[in-house]
C-alpha cells in the first residue's frame, strides 16, 4: 500500500515558491509516438507491419528486418520486473529534489525489456501491468503498476508526479450558469478537491443551479465573465494563487449554419466566449498557475478545456460553433507550449452533441453532465491531454485519426454528422 | 443685432452665470456604463442587447509608452440610452427615425416628472395609467406639449437581481399602460418618456395590447425613449431642461448617452 498524502497546510508565506523543474524534455520524432499515446492513456508500443515484431525502444527501422513499416499500436500491457533500482543521486535538478526514484526492466509479455518507473507498490521481481504516462515535461514515459489496484496507490510518489489527481486541489470552474456545472462542482468535491471556484457571470440575473451550488460545502461561488477582461483580472487576482486545477466549461453556442441568420452576431458570441474567453483566462491565469507547478502537494497541475468534437472536423448545422471550437482547440495547444516550463497539463476533453437546452431536439446519444464530470475527473487522475467522452466523439476522433479528410467529406457532403 | 437675438444672447449669459452661481444645476441622469451593469434579456434564440465590454489598448506601457486608450463595444440599447423611433417595428417609416436623423434641438427640451415611487416601491408591477397623469397635471398643470415626460420609480436604487427583477415568468418592473402612452402621445403631444427601468416598458410590457405600449406607441409616433435613466429625484416636478443628445450613428436606432438636466435651485 502507498501511505496516504496528508491534505496540505495553509503556505508559509515566508518561503520563496519552488521553481517548477521539470525532468528531461527532448525526445526523438520517434519515440514521440509514446508521448502521443501516453496522452490518451494508451499503452502502446512500435510493431512492425511486416514481421510484426515489437520494437522498444522507439526506432525508425525495425530492429529484426529493417522494415521502416513501423506502427503504433496498443500493446499487452502484462509483464514482469526482472531487474530493479533506487537512484538516489542525479544531476538533473528536478530528480534531485524529489529524491529517491524507483526505475526497472521488465520484460513484457511481447517478448521485449522496456525501462520503466516502478509505482512504489510493484512487487520486488513481481508481475506488472505496464503504463504509458505524460511526467511533468508532458513527455511519455513508462510507469509499471501492480497488476492489481493496491490501497491508496493514486498517493504514490512517481504517480502523483504524472497525474492531477483533484484531490487535496483546488480547483476554478469558470463558469457556474453551464448546463454541467452542478455535474462537475460534485465530482471534483467528491474527487477529494479542498475547495472549488465557481465563476459566476452577470450576478444581476439568476439561474436555476445557484441554490444547489451554492448548498455544496466546499463551493465557493465568486464573479467571473469571460467575455470580460477586467473580471478575468480581477478573479486572477484574488484566486490566480490557488487555482491548482481550471476547468473551463464557458460556452456558448448557438444551432445554425453559416448562412442561418446571415450575420455574425451568434459568431462573434462563440467567438468571445469560446475563444476570446479562453484566452483572456489563459493570460492571467496561464502564468500564475504555471509559476506554482512545483508549490508542494497542492501544485498548479492542470488547465481542462471542455471541447466540441467538432473542433477537430467542422459539422455545417453548427457550421460557425464549430470554428470556434477550432479556434479554443489550437489556442489550447499554444497554451500547452506556454505552460509547459511549469509542468502544467493541458487537458482537452472532447464532446459529442452535450444533454441541454441547445441540443434538445437531436435523438440520443448524448453527453449527460455526469458522464462528462466523470471523464473529466478520470482523465486528471490519468494525467491525460486528450479525451473523447461518449461514442460520438469516440467514434468521430477515431476517424478523424484515421483520415481527416475522409471525416470532412463524410460530415460536409453527405449529411453525415451527428448534430 | 435683432431685439430678439440680443435677448436670446443675454439669457444664454443670464444662464452662464447661473450655471457659475449654482443657481442653475446640472444634474446627470446616467448611469456609469459598466460592464455589469444590467440589459434586457431576451429569449436566448434571440439575438442579444450586447453588453458593455472594455479592452485596454495601452496604458503607458510597452503598447504604447505616453497614452492610455481603451476600445469598447456595447449594443446601441446598453446603459443608459436613448431609443429612436427606428427602434421599434412601428416607427419604421417614421421620417427622420434614426438618430443621425433627428434634429438637433430635439435633444434640449423642457421636462415633466411623475413621481411613482411611492406605488413602485408597494407593487413592483406599478402602472402608469392615465388617472395617475390626471392626478399629476391636477398638481402641476396640464403637461406642455413637445416635453419629456420622465417616471420617477426610484428603480435606479436597486442593485443586483433586483433591477431587471426576473422571474419564471419574465420580469417585474413599473410602466405605462397603453392608455397612459396613449394620452401622452396624442392628446398631450410629448416629445418623449424616459424611465428608470431597463426599457421604456413595464416588465411584464409585453402582455398589453399593443405589447410593449410606450415602445409600439412612442416610436409609431415619431416620438423617443429614454431609459435607465438615474437620479430623478433630484428634479422637480416641471421646470427643468433636459440634455440628451445620443451618438450621432448611421441609421442608429439608439445610443448609450449622457443625460444632463438644468434644474433651478431648490429653494
Amino acid at each position: 500500500m502507498s501511505v496516504p498524502i496528508e491534505r496540505p497546510g495553509k503556505k508559509n508565506p515566508q518561503l520563496r515558491t519552488p521553481v517548477p523543474t521539470l525532468p528531461p524534455v527532448p525526445r526523438s520524432r520517434a519515440a514521440l509516438g509514446l508521448t502521443a499515446a501516453a496522452a490518451e492513456g494508451r499503452f502502446m508500443l512500435q510493431h512492425c507491419g511486416e514481421c510484426g515484431a515489437v520494437q522498444y525502444p522507439p526506432r525508425d527501422a525495425c530492429g529484426k528486418c529493417l522494415s521502416g513499416d513501423l506502427r503504433w499500436q496498443d500493446t499487452d500491457p502484462n509483464g514482469q520486473v526482472i531487474a530493479e533500482s533506487t537512484v538516489r543521486v542525479s544531476t538533473a535538478p528536478y530528480f534531485r529534489e524529489r529524491g529517491d526514484w524507483r526505475i526497472g526492466t521488465v520484460r513484457l509479455a511481447v517478448g521485449v525489456s522496456v525501462m520503466a518507473y516502478l509505482h512504489g507498490d510493484v512487487e520486488q521481481a513481481g508481475p506488472v501491468r505496464m503504463t504509458a504516462r505524460l511526467d511533468r515535461a508532458g513527455q511519455g514515459v513508462l510507469v509499471a503498476m501492480p497488476p492489481r489496484a493496491t490501497p491508496n496507490m493514486e498517493d504514490d510518489k512517481i504517480l502523483r508526479e504524472m497525474t492531477c489527481d483533484p484531490r487535496h486541489r483546488r480547483v476554478l470552474i469558470t463558469d457556474a450558469r453551464a448546463p454541467d456545472a452542478l455535474a462537475l462542482a460534485k465530482a471534483f468535491l467528491d474527487a477529494g478537491a479542498t475547495k472549488v471556484f465557481m465563476g459566476e457571470s452577470e450576478q444581476w440575473r439568476g439561474h436555476a443551479e445557484r441554490a444547489a451550488l451554492s448548498a455544496l460545502e466546499g463551493v465557493e461561488i465568486l464573479p467571473l465573465d469571460v467575455t470580460d477582461t477586467r473580471s478575468v483580472q480581477e478573479l486572477a487576482g484574488q484566486i490566480g494563487g490557488k487555482t491548482d486545477i481550471l476547468v473551463n466549461n464557458a460556452r456558448f453556442i448557438r444551432p445554425g449554419g453559416l448562412f442561418a441568420r446571415g450575420d455574425v452576431t451568434f459568431a462573434r458570441d462563440e467567438m468571445e466566449v469560446n475563444y476570446f474567453g479562453l484566452m483572456r483566462l489563459a493570460q492571467v491565469f496561464g502564468p500564475a498557475m504555471a509559476g506554482r507547478g512545483a508549490d508542494g502537494v497542492n501544485n498548479a497541475v492542470a488547465w481542462v478545456n471542455l471541447l466540441s468534437v467538432h473542433a477537430l472536423s467542422n459539422l455545417p448545422q453548427i457550421g460557425p460553433f464549430a470554428a470556434s471550437q477550432a479556434a479554443a482547440l489550437s489556442l489550447s495547444q499554444a497554451l500547452r507550449a506556454e505552460v509547459h516550463g511549469g509542468g502544467l497539463r493541458v487537458m482537452n476533453v472532447f464532446s459529442g452533441p452535450t444533454e441541454d437546452a441547445w441540443h434538445q431536439p437531436l435523438p440520443p446519444p448524448k453527453v449527460q453532465p455526469k458522464a462528462l464530470a466523470r471523464a473529466v475527473i478520470s482523465g486528471l487522475r490519468g494525467g491525460l491531454e486528450e479525451v473523447a467522452v461518449g461514442d460520438v466523439a469516440k467514434d468521430m476522433l477515431a476517424r478523424w485519426r484515421e483520415d481527416p479528410k475522409v471525416l470532412e467529406y463524410e460530415l460536409t457532403r453527405m449529411g453525415g454528422g451527428d448534430a | 443685432m435683432t431685439e430678439d437675438a440680443q435677448g436670446a444672447t443675454a439669457m444664454l449669459a443670464d444662464l452662464a452665470t447661473a450655471l457659475v452661481s449654482g443657481d442653475v444645476d446640472v444634474v446627470d441622469l446616467t448611469h456609469t456604463l459598466d460592464p455589469d451593469f444590467p440589459v434586457i434579456v431576451l429569449p436566448p434564440e434571440f439575438g442579444q442587447c450586447a453588453r458593455f465590454r472594455m479592452e485596454e489598448i495601452s496604458a503607458y506601457d510597452h503598447r504604447g509608452p505616453a497614452w492610455k486608450w481603451h476600445n469598447f463595444t456595447c449594443s446601441e440599447h446598453t446603459g443608459t440610452h436613448f431609443d429612436a423611433p427606428s427602434h421599434w417595428i412601428s416607427g419604421r417609416d417614421v421620417p427622420n427615425g434614426a438618430v443621425d436623423e433627428i434634429a438637433p434641438e430635439r435633444f434640449v427640451g423642457p421636462v415633466c416628472v411623475i413621481d411613482c415611487s411611492e406605488g413602485a416601491a408597494a407593487d413592483e408591477d406599478f402602472e402608469l395609467t392615465p388617472q395617475v397623469i390626471l392626478d399629476w397635471e391636477a398638481t402641476h398643470g396640464r403637461i406642455p406639449k413637445d416635453s419629456w415626460v420622465l417616471m420617477r420609480t426610484d428603480w435606479s436604487r436597486r442593485r443586483g437581481e433586483a433591477y431587471l427583477n426576473m422571474k419564471d415568468d419574465g420580469p417585474h418592473s413599473p410602466g405605462p399602460v397603453p392608455a397612459a402612452v396613449e394620452l401622452l402621445v396624442h392628446e398631450r403631444g410629448i416629445r418623449g418618456f424616459g424611465t428608470e427601468t431597463v426599457g421604456t416598458d413595464a416588465g411584464q410590457g409585453s402582455h398589453y395590447t399593443p405589447p410593449y405600449p410606450a415602445h409600439h406607441i412612442l416610436h409609431g409616433a415619431g416620438r423617443y425613449g429614454l431609459q435607465c435613466l438615474a437620479n430623478l429625484d433630484l428634479l422637480p416636478p416641471r421646470g427643468a431642461m433636459l440634455l440628451a443628445a445620443p451618438l450621432k450613428i448611421r441609421n442608429g436606432t439608439g445610443s448609450p448617452l449622457r443625460v444632463l438636466a438644468l434644474v433651478p435651485r431648490a429653494g
